[in-house]
């Protein structure tokens, strides 16, 4: 199941890994708004390569780019769609400046949806879950989100048995019309969602054995603390969105179609 | 001093017909090594249950009866105090680990507690010592062997440092060999820190050495609790169906059949073997 | 019949699982197929249905190769019951659950009712007919498994592990139930770790270790060959680890049943006696 290979921890241990998710968040919400802020291409041109430092310092060059390639096909609706209404709005003429406006939208949205990549990609589930647990988060969600975690790959393998098992009875999965297909993953479903069941009730009572509930106040064996690493984040996050905010107010933003 | 001691428990699940357990009187002493064992159905697990409030606390239910472990009535507390007191070990070693690295979960009863970091940590590696796992403390549990991640479960249960430990059944997916290192780690925890055992299992064969004290149970109710060697020796034990070990099987057919033994029933094959080798080694007598 | 002709298979995450493993098992036997977690007793059976296919080798069975053919198609030959009934239980009754199968082959519902009806008979479920699966015990949805795959009456029947969490009864039944099977000439391949299980069956053993075969032969022999099981960290069963350290007696050392036991051990210690006046 190549799909759930990716949350098969890997301990990767890049300075962008060990960075401290919280200030990473922050900073993929500062990249957020610069985004936002601008509508031309040049400067989401700078924001779209300011992630390359980051993805290569993590190594995590193949993964990115396989994230990239996902968002092509939306990319390319965008791109259709913005490039079509500007294109009869001037009235059946293609102009530069509604090709680079296209352009910009987007590679708005790349950046956007590229950004988050970056974050989920250099950040472990442990160390997310980790700063769900340190921040003001209810520990019961983070919980939720640590365990469900740990559980994929276990889901992903029992599917796998439950498939067999079922075509070692003479289940085609592959046979049939669209409507046939469906029914037939019904002897898959049903053995997955009540063993999920039963496994929910097993560690429901293996939580109360350990004392789940005796405390409000939660102790935790890892601290999350900042490191300088951080502090640097959090500078550059500082000065993308104090640059951002004075462009955007003062500068003239040059388009590349004044140029041609 | 009786650790738990249950006078008249019968519990029947909501919804259910008839009672899981009835009329279960028993008393496990303090640092004892219990086996509880009998044919699928009997009982055992239920009973396990009661010991740290499970029931009737999460199962609802109705209990009739007495309970009292470590000098508290189980029914009137609630299960995470228990917890303090008596660990539950269960059957399936996955089930029963839910953070991403091994050390996490040994640490979560201890974090539910409020315990602060470092006394935290000390009672950590202390228990990941004991069980022989301090090296897998920083994989994820998924990546570990089942045997090991039974170890993880005791681990887990062993940092809370209660007195009691109950285990219910928790080498039924593991292989023998792996089972084996598991029985010798609560022997150890037995033996060397006093801890109370009491082991649900199938495999006579590999348990019986170790317990002075088992208790049989068949639909519900018990049929035979007392020492060791006495209880296995009987015959009616034998046709409740139990894995009675062969090595005392073995001892049984040979005695009827003639053969001069010494009168101390064998649990394992070690015990067996020592008998036969004085019963057929030819005299050195002049 | 099946036949592996040094079979390789590697995992997609590049795991080799099988090393060049050669095996022939004949209509009719009862053979067990053991060694430790991830030695590659699963992944092996896995093969003889076309569940997995080899990266390397040829698996035929009855003479078809199964790469040019359907699980589905060999699932008429093969039955498997997979180790946990959880994995496979869905129906709304045990009926349904039996007939799942039947009905993926296309028999007909004649013949569907009758051999419902036969394989309920057979592992003692009929009261449970019209019961929901997911009401009965775990040792009663275990059966119902079984049944489940009975019904199309397959030649050959591979039970993986199927004594986890049984208790001495329950195995004494599978036990049973094998021989029954054997009486009627089907192939039985049992994956499992639980040497006394075996020791009471006394079938053909295979040993696997790390992909490979690492011994092959009456359950007797191997089953006291200590070099072998120690290679695949398998334990001694109860009766040979006694006979083991009875050698110096002059006692043979490969008895694993208990009856066998008993008898040896009287004779000697009679002749013993009989000596000594």
């Amino acid at each position: 199941m190549s799909v759930f290979d990716g949350l098969k921890f890997r301990k990767v241990y890049s300075p962008i890994h060990n960075l401290d998710p919280r200030m990473k968040f922050i900073y993929v919400c500062a990249v957020f708004v610069a985004a936002i802020i601008f509508g031309e291409l040049l400067p989401l041109i700078a924001l779209f390569l300011m992630q390359i430092p980051f993805v290569l310092l993590a190594g995590v060059q193949r993964e990115w780019l396989r994230s990239l390639r996902g968002a092509v096909f939306l990319a390319a609706i965008i791109f259709f769609t913005n490039f079509i209404f500007s294109f009869i709005g001037a009235g059946y003429v293609v102009l530069a400046a509604n090709v680079e406006y296209a352009a910009a939208m987007t590679l708005r949205f790349v950046v956007l949806v590229e950004s988050f990549s970056v974050f989920f990609l250099t950040t472990s589930p442990d160390h997310l879950g980790l700063a769900l647990e340190q921040t003001r988060v209810p520990y019961e969600f983070s919980f939720a989100f640590t365990t469900a975690v740990r559980f994929v790959p276990v889901l992903a393998e029992e599917a796998q048995t439950i498939m067999d098992a079922q075509k070692a009875r003479g289940l085609e999965l592959e046979k049939g019309n669209f409507l046939k297909r469906i029914r037939n993953y019904v002897p898959v479903l049903i053995p997955l969602i009540v063993s999920a069941i039963r496994r929910s009730l097993e560690l429901a009572e293996a939580m109360e054995s350990r004392a789940w509930g005796a405390t409000k106040k939660r102790t935790n064996l890892y601290a999350l603390k900042l490191h300088r690493g951080d502090f640097a984040l959090l500078a550059i996050t500082i000065g993308v969105l104090v640059v951002s905010i004075y462009v955007r107010l003062y500068v003239h933003v040059p388009t590349l179609s004044q140029f041609l | 001093m009786a650790v738990i001691e249950t006078k008249n428990l019968t519990y029947t699940y909501p919804g259910g017909t008839k009672p899981s357990i009835s009329d279960v009187s028993i008393k496990v002493e303090k640092g004892e090594f219990v086996l509880i064992t009998g044919p699928s159905g009997c009982g055992k697990t239920t009973l396990c249950r009661c010991f740290n409030g499970l029931i009737p606390h999460f199962y609802q239910g109705e209990l009739k009866g007495e309970i009292t472990v470590a000098e508290m009535d189980a029914t009137k507390h609630p299960t995470y105090e228990m917890a303090k007191h008596v660990g539950l070990v269960f059957q399936n070693p996955e089930n029963q680990l839910f953070a991403l690295s091994i050390e996490k979960d040994v640490a979560f009863g201890l974090e539910n507690l409020g315990f602060p970091r470092e006394e935290m940590r000390k009672r950590v590696d202390w228990a990941l010592n004991l069980t022989g796992i301090y090296d897998l403390r920083e994989r994820s549990p998924y990546e570990v062997s089942g045997g090991q991640q039974q170890r993880v479960a005791i681990a887990a249960v062993l940092a809370m440092q209660p007195e009691i430990i109950v285990l219910d059944e928790p080498t039924s997916f593991l292989d023998p060999l792996s089972a084996e290192k598991i029985f010798e780690v609560i022997h150890e925890l037995n033996k060397k820190l006093g801890i109370t055992v009491v082991l649900v299992e199938h495999r006579l064969d590999l348990t019986a050495k170790y317990a002075n004290h088992i208790i049989i149970m068949d639909e519900g109710k018990v049929c035979f609790d007392g020492e060791t060697r006495e209880v296995l020796s009987t015959e009616e034990a034998r046709l409740i169906g139990v894995g009675i070990p062969k090595a005392t099987l073995l001892y049984q057919m040979l005695k009827r059949d003639g053969m001069t033994l010494s009168n101390v029933t064998p649990l394992s094959s070690d015990e067996i073997t020592t008998l036969l080798l004085e019963a057929l080694k030819p005299d050195d007598r002049s | 019949m099946i036949e592996v002709e040094e079979v390789n298979f590697t995992y997609p995450n590049g795991v080799e699982a099988l090393k060049n493993v050669s095996l022939v098992i004949k209509n009719g036997e009862f053979i067990a197929i053991m060694g430790q977690n991830g030695a590659g007793k699963t992944t092996l059976v896995k093969h003889f249905n076309g569940l997995l296919k080899p990266s390397k080798g040829t698996i035929r069975v009855d003479g078809v190769e199964t790469t040019k053919t359907s699980v589905a198609a060999l699932a008429r030959t093969v039955g498997f019951v997979f180790q946990n009934p959880d994995h496979q239980l869905f129906s709304e009754t045990v009926e349904e659950e039996i007939a799942f199968a039947l009905k993926n082959f296309g028999f007909e519902e004649e013949a569907i009712q009758k051999r419902v009806t036969w394989a309920l008979n057979l592992l003692g479920l009929t009261q449970y007919r019209k019961t929901s699966p997911f009401m009965l015990s775990g040792g009663e949805r275990k059966r119902v498994a079984l049944a489940s795959v009975l019904a199309w009456d397959p030649q050959i029947l591979i039970l993986d592990e199927p004594t986890i969490g049984q208790d001495y009864q329950q195995k004494e039944k599978l036990r049973q139930f094998i021989v029954q099977m054997q009486t009627q000439r089907k192939t039985v391949v049992i994956v499992t770790h639980d040497v006394e299980f075996v020791a009471e069956c006394n079938p053909r053993v295979v040993l696997m270790k790390e992909g490979k075969i690492v011994a092959d032969g009456e359950g007797k022999e191997i089953l006291t060959n200590l070099e072998a099981l120690a290679q695949s960290s398998i334990v001694l069963p109860q009766i040979a680890q006694i006979f083991k350290q009875l050698t110096p007696l002059g006692l043979p050392k490969n008895i694993i049943d208990i009856y066998e036991a008993k008898d040896m051990l009287l004779r000697t210690w009679r002749k013993g006696e009989n000596e000594r006046f």
